[in-house]
């Protein structure tokens, strides 16, 4: 069914009239083919159908252009993208997934390519150019309108996909599958800015009307042409999922500040005790330094809360994850995803008799620093340490909870003997809450934290209902985390000491001086 | 049960080329003439309709208008089921209670391999080779979403003919088509009574839909580029009326055993029979000719089984 390469450009003669017009295109598409042989063919391959070398460690597979199936378009459901649809993805990557942006090309490169990509497919030059839709216009936000939007959430029942949280663990979130067949998440909509097709409250309104062709987001077109919501509801909606969280990523900060507790430490992960402290957001890549590696990571990041009495340090962790692993009803997601990625040499989990996996991974998190106060800037190695200079770990996975452990690189992690981390971990609507505590300092082998001095901190986390296990993981580069002394003895006393002092020193002086006149 | 998309395209694509060469070196022709097709739409004949088919649709108009009775004849026949009947896989439909009280007391079953009497039900047949000009597709087809599941599972349309879904159930459906020689659609009905219309411009047999929400709705729609089609009946009966007289060659389509064909002369006036057989021995078995589609027990996956 694939149409020969030039296929396109043959359609572009018989559609476009003019030899001149004619002659522009063919020069058009042999120029959007360099720069598609250069960039594009790794991943999308050389005859456009998504299958280039690195596209089987990919989820979700680059696009395969043969078939047309766009995601980002501004045409409705099954239709044609415009060149500006394409021109978009190109210009503006699809967060989420591997496809980055390219801002390198120029815009004549960029129109070469999309007359080549169009070239892979015969359903380009059918019939009459693609029309966007007519999206009608925003009647504003503000807090009526995310209420009216919260509702329409429902009414729509985007939560038998996204979750009643938005955060993509709807009861159907399992069973997804793209157009291959291959495994797809519902989208996280409380991590706006990893939608594919853009964080604004027009692009959702957009990717509601039109779908998102090629995975399971169907086009809410006729539901609102047959009065189950209004026009102006679905502007709303957006405005609401515009409101689920940020919608760029959180700025990167480099420290996590843990403040001094007033009137104690929260006792768990609970809501209230931790409102009003700062949360701080890493963003988690694959492993893909050692094999296997990870090219489609489950985690993609988490907030970290801290804080401290000078007796005790309690940190509070929270990541999405719409799977409470083990949990059977990802068995079939789990499947899917050992035999839909390369896994890079690991084993794919086997299935039993009935077709159950035998074994089902839990999720987990890892907190890395090192055994000691490094000396400027010398840290040990970020994927847990190695033989020469190990981390200290606090463990937790959602079988055997909280713990704390030496690691020696990636394969070689070890609990200690005396472990005096405490803690616990609950999920809830798609999201892990893990609560951390441990005196600052410690009698026995770990590191001891020091008020004022930051201290390196790095992350690793699993989701085991994706077949993460071992270094199949999402990790991060080192931060710091910096518990900050009592804010009096800064504020209040430094100022009264050196005004004692100077008062003391004066004094001296004063004396001094009457002493010599004296004297003399 | 990974290659079951890419499995699924390269069946499709390999029916393509098997079912119509003239389809193969026509295809430009055609689409060059879709929008006549689309605008000539008030005449013509739209699809067989289905003896005995229970809660078939395909009810499409004969193509009466246009066709001078002296010239057309009848094709009519059965898809024969022989030996043991395989039992059918239950559906889990726990997480829809709405729709799975709407079953008996066994509860819903899959629905690929449905016998009744020695007769084999939704089996697709059409005249794959011999056909030259066709009525424009008239009238709508339906498909519905009851209980959970689509009605009928496998739905005949003409090339251009409107496609009428409508979702019975007071629940969220999305109507995903996934084709590769046509441009699909993925629409979402979250409430009964919402109706969405699609077409396909041009023949694929055949195009699978299914409902994201609910893993185990799976339906098959046969796009030919004329009105001689028909789907079996729950007794595995069908019936085609207002062929043109000739020599036809008949493919029998089945998601469980593959493709079959026969060669059928029509006479005007006449009724030609064409019978399909199949039987308990084909179940995983080499299908007989053809790359076959198959769906996996109780998983609803789709492999192809591959005969050369």
């Amino acid at each position: 069914m694939r149409a020969p390469r030039g296929t396109g450009i043959v359609l572009l003669v018989l559609f476009a009239g003019t030899p001149s017009a004619l002659a522009g295109q063919e020069d058009a598409a042999a120029a959007g083919k360099v720069v598609y042989d250069r960039w594009c063919a790794e991943c999308h391959g050389e005859t456009g159908q998504g299958d280039g070398s690195a596209a089987a460690s990919m989820l979700p597979r680059p696009r395969d252009f043969t078939q047309a199936l766009y995601q980002i378009r501004t045409t409705g459901s099954g239709q044609l993208p415009t060149d500006a649809d394409i021109r978009f993805a190109i210009e503006n990557g699809l967060p989420g997934t591997t496809m980055p942006g390219w801002p390198n090309l120029t815009d004549g490169e960029i129109d070469d390519l999309i007359v080549y990509l169009k070239s892979f497919s015969r359903f380009f030059g059918q019939g009459p150019a693609p029309e966007p839709l007519d999206f009608g216009s925003d009647p504003g936000g503000g807090p009526a309108a995310v209420e009216a939007g919260a509702a329409a959430y429902l009414t729509m029942l985007c939560e038998e996909c996204h979750g009643l949280s938005g955060r993509g663990d709807g009861t159907s979130a399992p069973t997804l599958e793209d157009w291959r067949g291959l495994p797809i998440r519902a989208a996280d909509l409380t991590e706006a800015w990893v939608l594919n097709g853009g964080s604004s409250v027009e692009d959702m309104h957009t990717r509601m009307l039109t779908g998102l062709d090629g995975t399971p987001m169907p086009s809410a077109i006729d539901a609102m042409n047959s009065g189950v919501v209004s026009p102006d509801e679905v502007w709303q909606l957006a405005h609401y999922l515009a409101s689920l969280g940020p919608r760029e990523m959180p700025p990167l900060r480099d420290v996590i500040r843990v403040g001094r507790a007033e009137g104690g430490l929260p006792a768990d992960g609970g809501e209230e005790a931790w409102a009003g402290v700062e949360a701080f957001y890493f963003p988690l890549s694959g492993q893909v330094v050692q094999l296997p590696r990870n090219f489609a990571p489950a985690v993609d990041g988490l907030w970290v809360q801290g804080l401290h009495d000078g007796n005790d340090i309690a940190l509070r962790v929270q990541w999405n994850d719409p799977s409470n692993s083990p949990d059977p009803n990802w068995d079939e997601w789990q499947n899917k995803i050992t035999t839909a990625l390369d896994l890079d040499g690991a084993e794919p989990i086997a299935l039993d008799s009935v077709g159950a996996p035998t074994s089902r991974p839990p999720d987990a998190v890892l907190l890395q620093f090192p055994f000691e106060p490094p000396e400027g800037t010398d840290r040990p190695y970020f994927l847990m340490g190695d033989a020469r200079e190990p981390v200290y770990l606090w463990t937790w996975d959602s079988e055997t909870g909280v713990g704390a452990g030496r690691g020696r690189g990636l394969d070689s992690v070890e609990p200690l003997a005396e472990d005096p981390v405490a803690g616990e971990a609950t999920w809830e609507e798609g999201r892990w809450t893990l609560y951390l505590r441990r005196s600052i300092e410690i009698e026995s082998d770990g590191l001891d934290f020091a008020e004022g001095t930051p201290t390196p901190i790095a992350f690793q986390a699993w989701d085991g209902s994706s077949a993460e296990v071992g270094k199949r993981s999402s990790v991060s580069t080192w931060y710091y985390i910096l518990l900050e002394p009592p804010a009096s003895s800064t504020v209040v006393v430094t100022p009264l000491l050196a005004m004692l002092l100077t008062g003391a020193f004066g004094l001296v002086l004063v004396r001094r001086a009457q002493d010599r006149r004296r004297d003399g | 049960m990974k290659q079951r998309g890419r499995a699924l395209n390269s069946h499709l694509r390999n029916s393509f080329w098997y079912g119509g060469k003239s389809m193969r070196s026509h295809f430009w022709n055609r689409s060059a003439a879709l929008l006549a097709v689309v605008a000539m739409a008030a005449c013509g004949g739209g699809g067989g309709s289905s003896e005995g088919a229970a809660d078939d649709a395909g009810e499409a108009a004969p193509a009466a208008a246009a066709v001078d009775p002296s010239t057309v004849g009848t094709i009519s026949g059965m898809a024969n089921f022989g030996g043991m009947v395989p039992t059918m896989e239950a559906i889990d439909m726990s997480a829809e209670a709405d729709c799975a009280a709407g079953y008996g007391a066994d509860g819903p079953m899959a629905q690929n391999v449905l016998v009744s009497n020695g007769g084999l039900a939704n089996v697709f047949v059409y005249l794959s080779e011999g056909v030259s000009g066709a009525p424009a597709a008239s009238g709508a087809a339906e498909l519905d979403q009851v209980n959970c599941r689509y009605t009928p599972h496998v739905l005949g349309v003409q090339s251009g003919q409107d496609i009428e879904i409508s979702n019975s159930d007071n629940l969220l459906h999305n109507i995903n088509a996934t084709p590769t020689e046509n441009r699909g659609f993925n629409i979402s009905q979250p409430r009964a009574g919402i109706t969405s219309t699609q077409r396909f411009q041009v023949a694929e047999v055949m195009v699978p839909v299914r409902c994201d929400v609910h893993g185990w709705m799976q339906a098959y729609i046969g796009v030919v580029d004329h009105p001689y089609f028909a789907v079996t009946g729950a007794d595995g009966s069908y019936s085609i009326a207002n062929v043109p007289a000739g020599d036809y060659t008949m493919t029998a389509w089945h998601e469980e055993f593959g493709t079959m064909t026969a060669s059928v002369t029509v006479t005007a006036g006449g009724t030609a029979m064409a019978s399909f057989d199949y039987s308990g021995e084909m179940m995983g078995a080499d299908v007989p000719m053809g790359d076959a589609l198959v769906l996996e027990h109780g998983t609803n996956r789709i492999r192809v089984e591959r005969t050369q």
